[in-house]
C-alpha cells in the first residue's frame, strides 16, 4: 500500500502557543510581545559603537596601539551574542497544564479543601512544601492551572509561568528566568565593560587630540566623541550599577523577584534554602551550571486533520493517545527540542507504525 | 485466544479508563525529582515494588542531569568562552540525558506497563510537572493484569508480556 506525502504547510506547535509572546524564524526566535525598548537598546549598542569603530579607533589605533580595537571588537562580540540570546531563548517558561490534569489537580484540592459553592471566589490555593528542613508554600496559579514550582512566578506581561522568575526585562524583550539568566547577567557585565572601555578611550582620545590641535577643534572634527561620551556616561550609571546588584544576588543564589518581594530577608522569614553558603558555590551553580533544554517543544508539528498527509520528522510516543489531540491518526510530536538545530532531531521509531501509515519518512 | 498485549494492540483494543499524575517531590530543592507514594488508582494494575522502582530510577537519570560538579562547570565555563555558539553544534549533558531518558521509558512502556494496559508518559511532553499514567481498560480478556508476574521486578528479560490463556 503506497501513501502520498502531501507536502503541505504544517503547523508547529509554537502557532498554538498560549501566552503573550513573539516568535520568529518558524519557532525559533521566542520574544515577548513589546519589543519597541530592545530595538532601542540595539541601536544604541550598535550606533555607539559604530561611531567609536570609525572614529575613534582610527586614530588610537594608530597613536597608541592596534590592540585597542581588537579588545573593544571582542567586548562588542560577546555583549551583542549574549543580549541575543537572552533576547530570543525560553527564559524557562512552564506549559499549561492539560485538561486531564488541570482536572486532576481541582479533584485533588476540592478533596483536601471541600468544595467551594458556587459564585463564592475559591480561597487561594496553597501547598506547603519542606524543602532543606524549611516550609516553602507552593502557589497555583489560576491561568496555568498548576502548583507553580518554587521560585517560578507569573509574568503578567508574558502571560506565562517561569521557572526561577527573575524579572522582565524590557530592555532586552523577554523575561529573565532559569534559561536565560546567565545570559543576562553575562550580557550586563560584558556591557558594562564595554561602556567603561569606550567611556575611558573616548576621553583619552579627547586628551591625546586636544594636546595636538584643541578642545574645540577636536570637537568640531569629530562631534559623535560627545555623543559616545554622554551615552556612556548615562549608560554607566544604569547598566555598572545594575551588574553589581545582579553580582550580589548571583553570590547569594537569590533572584530579583525574592528580592523585591522579601522573600528571603526579615525576622519572621526563612532563611534562603537554596543557597550553599558559600559564595563561589553559588556563582558556579548560577553561571554554569546544567542548561535545561525548553520544555515548550515550539517546532513540534501539531497533528494534521487529514489522514492521508504525513508529517514530517515524526516519532512516535504514547502522547497521542491523549483525547484531547484532534486527530486520531497516529502521530505525535517530535521528542527533541533543541534549540538551535534547524530540525528537530529523528529518533528511530521504535515499533513500526500501524497499518493505515506508511514507514516513516524521514523530511529534513 | 491468546493475546500479546503490545503497544500497538493497547491502541487498538483498550479504550483510556482513566490517568493518574504523579506530581513532583519539592523536597530536595528545584531539582527535577518525582513522587514515589504509590497512587491507589494503581493498586490493582501493578506492584507497587515495579513501580517505584520505575520513578526511583526515572528520580536517577534526572539528578544526573542536574548534577553539579567538575564536568558541568567544565560545559558551562567552555560555552561561555565560545559566546555560546559551541550549542550551535553540542549537545547538552542535559539533552543527552533525556534522551536516555525517553528510551528508558519506551523499554519500560514496552516490557512492565504495557502489558498491564498501563502506559507511561515522558514528563518532557508535560513540560516536567508530572509522569503522566494513562490506564486504559482492559476489554480482551478480565484479570490478566497478573500475568505479568512471570516478568520479575524489574528484570530486562521478559519479552513483551504475554497475556495467554
Amino acid at each position: 500500500m503506497s501513501v502520498m506525502v502531501v507536502r503541505k504547510k504544517v503547523t508547529r506547535k509554537w502557532e498554538k502557543l498560549p501566552g503573550r509572546n513573539t516568535f520568529c524564524c518558524d519557532g525559533r526566535v521566542m520574544m515577548a510581545r513589546q519589543k519597541g525598548i530592545f530595538y532601542l537598546t540595539l541601536f544604541l549598542i550598535l550606533g555607539t559603537c559604530t561611531l567609536f569603530f570609525a572614529f575613534e579607533c582610527r586614530y588610537l589605533a594608530v597613536q597608541l596601539s592596534p590592540a585597542i580595537p581588537v579588545f573593544a571588537a571582542m567586548l562588542f562580540l560577546f555583549s551583542m551574542a549574549t543580549l541575543l540570546r537572552t533576547s530570543f531563548s525560553d527564559p524557562g517558561v512552564i506549559p499549561r497544564a492539560l485538561p486531564d490534569e488541570a482536572a486532576f489537580i481541582e479533584m485533588e484540592i476540592e478533596a483536601t479543601n471541600g468544595a467551594v459553592p458556587q459564585g463564592q471566589r475559591p480561597p487561594p490555593r496553597i501547598k506547603n512544601f519542606q524543602i532543606n528542613n524549611q516550609i516553602v508554600k507552593l502557589k497555583y496559579c489560576y491561568t496555568c492551572k498548576i502548583f507553580r514550582p518554587p521560585r517560578a512566578s507569573h509574568c503578567s506581561i508574558c502571560d506565562n509561568c517561569v521557572e526561577r522568575f527573575d524579572h522582565h526585562c524590557p530592555w532586552v524583550g523577554n523575561c529573565v528566568g532559569k534559561r536565560n539568566y546567565r545570559y543576562f547577567y553575562l550580557f550586563i557585565l560584558s556591557l558594562s565593560l564595554l561602556t567603561i572601555y569606550v567611556f575611558a578611550f573616548n576621553i583619552v582620545y579627547v586628551a591625546l587630540k586636544s594636546l595636538k590641535i584643541g578642545f574645540l577643534e577636536t570637537l568640531k572634527e569629530t562631534p559623535g566623541t560627545f555623543l559616545e561620551v554622554l551615552i556612556c556616561f548615562f549608560t554607566l550609571w544604569s547598566v555598572v550599577g545594575l551588574t553589581g546588584f545582579h553580582t550580589f544576588l548571583v553570590a547569594l543564589n537569590q533572584t530579583t523577584n525574592e528580592d523585591i518581594k522579601g522573600s528571603w530577608t526579615g525576622k519572621n522569614r526563612v532563611q534562603n534554602p537554596y543557597s550553599h553558603g558559600n559564595i563561589v558555590k553559588n556563582c558556579c551553580e548560577v553561571l554554569c551550571g546544567p542548561l535545561p533544554p525548553s520544555v515548550l517543544d515550539r517546532r513540534g508539528i501539531l497533528p494534521l486533520e487529514e489522514s492521508g498527509s504525513r508529517p514530517p520528522s515524526t516519532q512516535e510516543t504514547s502522547s497521542s493517545l491523549l483525547p484531547q489531540s484532534p486527530a486520531p491518526t497516529e502521530h505525535s510530536n517530535s521528542n527533541e527540542m533543541p534549540e538551535d538545530t534547524s530540525t528537530p532531531e529523528e529518533m528511530p521509531p521504535p515499533e513500526p507504525p500501524e497499518p493505515p501509515q506508511e514507514a516513516t519518512e524521514a523530511e529534513k | 485466544s491468546s493475546q500479546v498485549h503490545n503497544l500497538q494492540e493497547l491502541r487498538r483494543s483498550a479504550s483510556l479508563a482513566t490517568k493518574v499524575f504523579i506530581q513532583r517531590d519539592y523536597s530536595d530543592g528545584t531539582i527535577c525529582q518525582f513522587q514515589t507514594k504509590f497512587p491507589p488508582e494503581l493498586d490493582s494494575r501493578i506492584e507497587r515494588q515495579l513501580f517505584e522502582e520505575t520513578v526511583k530510577t526515572l528520580n536517577g537519570f534526572y539528578a544526573e542531569a542536574e548534577k553539579i560538579g567538575g564536568s558541568s562547570y567544565l560545559e558551562g565555563c567552555l560555552a561561555c568562552a565560545t559566546a555560546y555558539f559551541i550549542f550551535l553544534c553540542m549537545e547538552t549533558h542535559y539533552e543527552k540525558v533525556l534522551k536516555k531518558i525517553s528510551r528508558y521509558i519506551q523499554e519500560q512502556n514496552e516490557k512492565i506497563f504495557a502489558p498491564r494496559g498501563l502506559l507511561l508518559t515522558d514528563p518532557v511532553e508535560r513540560g516536567m510537572r508530572v509522569i503522566e499514567i494513562s490506564i486504559y481498560e482492559d476489554r480482551c480478556s478480565s484479570g490478566s493484569s497478573s500475568s505479568g508476574s512471570s516478568s520479575g521486578s524489574g528484570s530486562s528479560g521478559g519479552g513483551g508480556g504475554a497475556g495467554a490463556r
